[in-house]
């Protein structure tokens, strides 16, 4: 049976690749990824064995966008506390007391400004969203001013002005812990931080300590580390975070057209042909 | 006057003589008697414009939770019964979908400037339809029935005013127009909405879920059943409760009283 496994179709990480299973099979050839993070995959090694790698960047970009956009709306109006107030069994709560805090109008900070940044910051510039950006190179003029982003050079300056942060990196050794102590201490204590990446691009102890002295304002994370959290953990306890189970690309929509690029990803290789989203190691 | 206090009735206006304005907080004023207040020769103001960027934001950050199953996602997240993840706990793509906008005065167009950022297709009914330049720049398709509109979205969106023609706006037979994979959502009053009309056909799948964050009364009582189902958000009626904006309204209110009082034309009378 392993000698005819010539691709493998990565769904959410499983099955783990490594030295074992590439050795058990020969004839591998491709190994599609869903989705677009490629760092639960150590890249060289499959390199080694001569397997092709591919990921689905196309399909990922409007839901992941949705998703912050989900996240940042649902954050700034207290909407999971209010849905809890509105079903709740006591009846009394004082209404004038509720209040969250405005988004249209205010500063949008994206750090990672790819694909995927770059569409929320389409979405958030109907917000009327004032935005800033950071990212490793800087966008062309006339893309900046589509979406009307300001660039930062320099991380510092858009963390001490934005009212929220949308941190929209991949997950590397520079981005590990890219969000800790003293970058949440340049936040305004009115900001929310808002993470769809990967949950170790931010110091997740760190983040508790902030939340709970009120250095930043909340928070909302669509990804922990690791996921889910232990039931024990700081992060599940505090009213100003709203965690979301990595809800991405989770549509029917998005699976769907993952699985199609991933497909033709597959094709390709095994006919030889160039493959369309080829990741090569780096 | 803030969420309706005090009620303003016959004893109230005649227990004021010297009563000159009712400042109202937000730009509803169904729950006033406006025949009332003018026979006492009091005058009535309201807070149009500001509440209309933060109600639209609430429609936008509603139709996102429902789609993407947010408040769900989040109790699986802080579940202690949690051990992972499930792969085929899916939501739906708002990219894409066709938005249908019931009510496109500021806040439904609002509404739409978003919506075409998520690229979605919009389609809108009105008492008048806009003028082309301003459809244009939202591509919003104008539906002069309403029926057309709720046979093609699979969001139908509520800001309308409630006045004698919007109650009960959406009853039965239009909630069986709606696609069986729609989502109902309401910024606008709960009384636009049959809600027991609304109950069953949750309960029974004739549309997919729905997004309230008005109801009627508000809040609802305890036992009732919307509180109970799985495909209902309800918010309690959250959207314009901002800082920013609460504080814009009563620097509008006190503008208008002051007037008032000073028998200067009042900004954003309601006559």
């Amino acid at each position: 049976m392993s000698k005819k496994v010539q691709a493998i179709y990565l769904w959410w990480h499983k099955p783990v690749i490594d030295q074992e299973l590439l050795q058990s099979l020969p004839n591998l050839k491709v190994i599609a990824n869903s989705g677009v993070r490629m760092d639960h995959l150590d890249l060289k090694l499959v390199a080694s064995f001569g397997v092709k790698m591919a990921n689905a960047p196309r399909a990922v970009s409007s839901s992941t966008a949705d998703t912050g956009m989900a996240l940042l709306l649902a954050s700034a109006r207290r909407l999971v506390e209010g849905y809890h107030i509105a079903i709740s069994s006591r009846m009394e709560y004082c209404e004038a007391d509720f209040l969250g805090v405005e988004v249209t109008g205010a500063t949008l900070g994206i750090i990672g400004m790819g694909r995927i940044g770059y569409k929320i910051a389409l979405r958030a510039k109907a917000f009327e969203m004032n935005i800033l950006y950071h990212n490793r190179t800087r966008r062309k003029e006339q893309e900046e001013q589509a979406v009307g982003a300001a660039y930062c050079e320099k991380m510092d300056g858009l963390l001490q002005q934005a009212d929220f942060v949308m941190v929209v990196v991949s997950l590397t050794p520079q981005t590990h812990k890219l969000i800790g102590k003293r970058e949440l201490e340049l936040m305004k204590p009115t900001a929310t931080l808002i993470n769809i990446s990967r949950g170790a691009v931010i110091d997740q102890e760190a983040l508790v300590t902030a939340l709970q002295s009120g250095v930043i304002r909340a928070a909302a994370l669509d990804v922990t580390y690791p996921e889910p959290l232990p039931r024990d953990h700081a992060l599940l306890k505090l009213k100003n975070v709203v965690i979301t189970p990595h809800l991405g690309i989770k549509t029917h929509k998005a699976t769907y057209m993952i699985t199609e690029e991933a497909v033709e990803n597959i094709l390709a290789a095994l006919n030889d042909l160039p493959i369309p989203s080829e990741v090569l190691p780096s | 006057m803030w969420y309706h206090k005090p009620v303003i009735n016959e004893e109230l206006l005649q227990s004021l003589p010297n009563l000159k304005i009712v400042a109202n907080s937000g730009v509803g004023i169904d729950h006033l008697d406006l025949k009332l207040l003018s026979s006492y020769g009091v005058k009535l103001s309201n807070t149009p414009f500001i509440v209309s960027t933060d109600t639209a934001d609430m429609g936008m950050a509603l139709m996102l939770a429902s789609s993407r199953r947010l408040v769900e996602g989040y109790q699986m997240a802080v579940s202690p019964d949690t051990e992972y993840f499930p792969a085929d706990w899916l939501g739906d793509e708002l990219s894409g979908a066709t938005l249908g906008i019931v009510g496109m005065g500021t806040i439904g167009y609002k509404v739409a400037e978003r919506a075409k950022a998520f690229e979605m297709k919009i389609l809108y009914h009105n008492r008048n339809q806009r003028n082309k330049d301003e459809e244009r720049a939202v591509g919003a398709i104008y539906c002069k029935k309403i029926d057309d509109l709720l046979q093609r979205s699979d969001f139908v969106l509520l800001s309308v005013n409630l006045t004698p023609q919007t109650h009960k706006l959406i009853g039965k037979r239009e909630l069986e127009l709606m696609k069986p994979t729609a989502t109902l959502i309401n910024i606008s009053r709960g009384l636009v909405v049959d809600q027991d009309a609304l109950v069953e056909a949750l309960q029974n799948k004739v549309i997919k879920a729905a997004a309230l964050d008005v109801t009627y009364p508000e809040p609802l009582p305890r036992d009732h059943p919307l509180l109970k189902l799985k495909n209902v958000i309800i918010t309690p009626h959250i959207g314009s409760a901002t800082k920013k904006t609460r504080r814009l309204m009563m620097e509008n209110m006190i503008e208008s009283i002051q007037a008032g009082l000073t028998g200067l034309p009042i900004p954003n009378e309601v006559l």
